[in-house]
């Protein structure tokens, strides 16, 4: 089974403390922590476990700049078998229509049975891969947290509320977004790293791709972020502030009025 | 005139709440137009529902058909993308349903897309302004749609308050214009989440961890502040990705919904998919070493400190009562 794996480079969130720029218009990007979308370690994990099972390879690709190389070679130490980078200035601002464009051009020179990708990334849309399989024509299922492969089809179960699986059959190939907790993604060591460092990862241009220009970068989003900000939610919390034994005191007393204790 | 069409997600012949906050929402989207309600199903429950909806929307299009029977992204597509106008806009829950129908829909109806909106802060030309959050939560954005070719949208459930009924609305049968409704992936069954050996939804105290937890190991610390506390101890969706504790214990829209007198949110940042599933209003304790924490906002006493320093003490404190 020929399996391509769509990952992304976001800023970290268990790694950062985010904060806006002196401006209050978009985060501080100084010092801000990169890592791989957490849901697309998930989804690589699964490619590879299927693998190991039914034989095949797995392709990791993702759109970005030069620094988005490093979270091709992080999938390739985990065990995915080849890694490609789409990059070029034409695609930076693109929406998520834009972004799914890019990737089709991409499926569409290669021959894949199965597609994944995070069922989320930083911006929590959760959109690249419906729109992906749209644009393809290829069935899809969202927030996939089983997968087994059968002859010309797959059945996966979707998380849905309340701890709820629905189980579907899905003709191959098809685009799966893959949920946190399917399975445990392995720990990549250094040496897992430097196994991968030499390994030529090909980059490819608009141009390369033959992407439709008419869809991609900033220019031709129908939708764009226009800022960052932090609302302003009221008064919040009320903060218990002085020592530990004195903020315990005082939690004591409020846990005491209102049934805690 | 702008057409908004509301898809509503039923159960059971039953509406969700989140059909109540449609009106708001497309009422904040643009005042001047106007809003349609459309419900795909399959026989009495689909009646059931579309009868309803009248109460709360001046038009209902009900789509009925077999292959509509449980909501398949994929064959819903279909129909929604036959009846409806391809520059409408479609507004949708952000839930699981949601999310797997509406980027699909988005491409084939070629409309712009935008997720899980909070609040829509007016339309200037043909450019839609929306609030959005992004990294769980952490910081807010706005978002500008360009809505002249159309849109689909989904809103957070909760985020715009729920209209009371008041309207005497029709429903309008378009069941023979869904079309061709064949599709390559079939819906088998639901497999029920497993009961744990704890029922956290009985508990009128919860001792909640997320990743300020840091360690399965440590886990042991917040069974020993429940166990003071006469609690029990719950959580967030990285504790059972990560296999530390039950499904069962997961608190949140994709785990269990608990009303408890008091919620002891420890080293949880407060993602809106956990709070969605803490009801009843609370009181809500939170600790976490992060100040800017999104639980801090929603909280009642906030604490800034590391919950595997502080709940060791506070639970020695409690035993000593």
């Amino acid at each position: 089974m020929e399996i391509l794996v769509c990952v992304k480079r976001v800023p970290d969130t268990a790694e950062n403390e985010f904060e806006l720029n002196s401006v209050g218009n978009d985060l501080d990007r100084d010092d801000l922590v990169f890592s791989v979308n957490e849901w697309d370690n998930y989804a690589v994990e699964e490619a590879i476990q299927i693998v190991d099972n039914v034989g095949g390879s797995v392709t990791v690709v993702t759109v970005g700049d030069d620094e988005s190389e490093e979270v091709l070679r992080r999938e390739m130490a985990m065990g995915a078998n080849n890694g490609v980078l789409l990059s070029d200035d034409a695609f930076e601002g693109s929406d998520g229509k834009g972004i799914a464009s890019i990737l089709k051009a991409e499926v569409e020179k290669g021959s894949y049975d199965l597609i994944l990708a995070g069922a989320q990334a930083d911006e929590g849309a959760g959109q690249v891969a419906g729109m992906l399989a749209a644009m393809l024509d290829l069935p899809y299922a969202s927030l996939v947290n089983k997968v087994e492969v059968g002859e010309g089809k797959v059945t996966v179960g979707r998380e849905i509320e309340g701890g709820n699986q629905e189980m579907n059959e899905i003709d191959l190939p098809c685009v799966l977004s893959i949920q946190t907790g399917i399975n445990e993604p392995r720990y990549v060591g250094i040496r897992g790293i430097r196994k991968v460092a030499k390994v030529e990862i090909p980059v490819r241009s608009a141009s390369d791709l033959g992407v439709d220009a008419a869809v991609i970068g900033d220019a031709n989003a129908k939708v764009k972020r226009v800022d960052y900000f932090v609302p302003d939610l009221g008064e919040g919390a009320e903060m218990l502030e002085g020592s530990t034994d004195e903020i315990i005191a005082t939690l004591i007393e409020k846990l005491k009025s209102k049934g805690g204790l | 005139m702008t057409q908004i069409f509301a898809y509503i997600p039923h159960q059971g012949g039953v509406a969700a709440d989140i059909s109540f906050e449609f009106p708001e929402a497309a009422k904040k989207l643009d005042a001047a137009a106007t809003l349609t309600a459309v419900v795909t199903g399959s026989g009495a429950d689909l009646d059931k529902v579309a009868n309803s909806l009248t109460s709360l929307y001046a038009e209902v299009i009900k789509i009925d058909n077999e292959a509509l029977a449980y909501p398949n992204g994929e064959v819903v597509r279909k129909a929604l993308v036959n009846v409806l106008d391809a520059n409408a806009i479609v507004l949708a829950a952000h839930d699981t349903f949601g999310m797997d129908l509406c980027p699909g829909l988005s491409i084939k109806m070629d409309s712009a897309y935008v997720a899980d909106v909070v609040e829509f802060e007016g339309v200037d030309g043909s450019l839609l302004k929306t609030v959005r959050q992004e990294l769980g939560g952490a910081v807010s954005t706005h978002v500008t749609c360009d809505i002249a070719a159309g849109a689909v949208i989904t809103i957070r459930p909760g985020a715009f308050a729920p209209v009371e009924a008041g309207q005497s609305g029709a429903v309008a049968d378009k069941s023979a214009d869904a079309g061709d409704l064949a599709g390559k992936r079939r819906f088998l069954e639901i497999v029920e989440a497993e009961v744990g050996d704890v029922d956290i939804t009985k508990s009128d105290v919860l001792v909640s961890v997320g990743r300020g937890i840091e360690e399965e190991d440590n886990i042991e610390i917040a069974q020993e502040l429940a166990e003071a506390m006469h609690a029990v101890v719950s959580c967030s969706r990285p504790i059972v990705d990560a296999k530390w504790l039950e499904k069962s214990r997961q608190v949140g829209t994709s785990g269990l919904t608990v009303k408890p007198k008091v919620y002891m949110a420890m080293g949880i940042s407060g993602s809106f998919q956990h709070m969605g599933g803490v009801k009843g209003n609370p009181f809500i304790v939170a600790v976490n070493k992060n100040p800017k924490a999104p639980i801090f906002q929603v909280a009642d006493v906030g604490i800034v400190e590391d919950i595997l320093e502080f709940m060791p003490e506070l639970t020695e404190k409690v035993k000593s009562l």
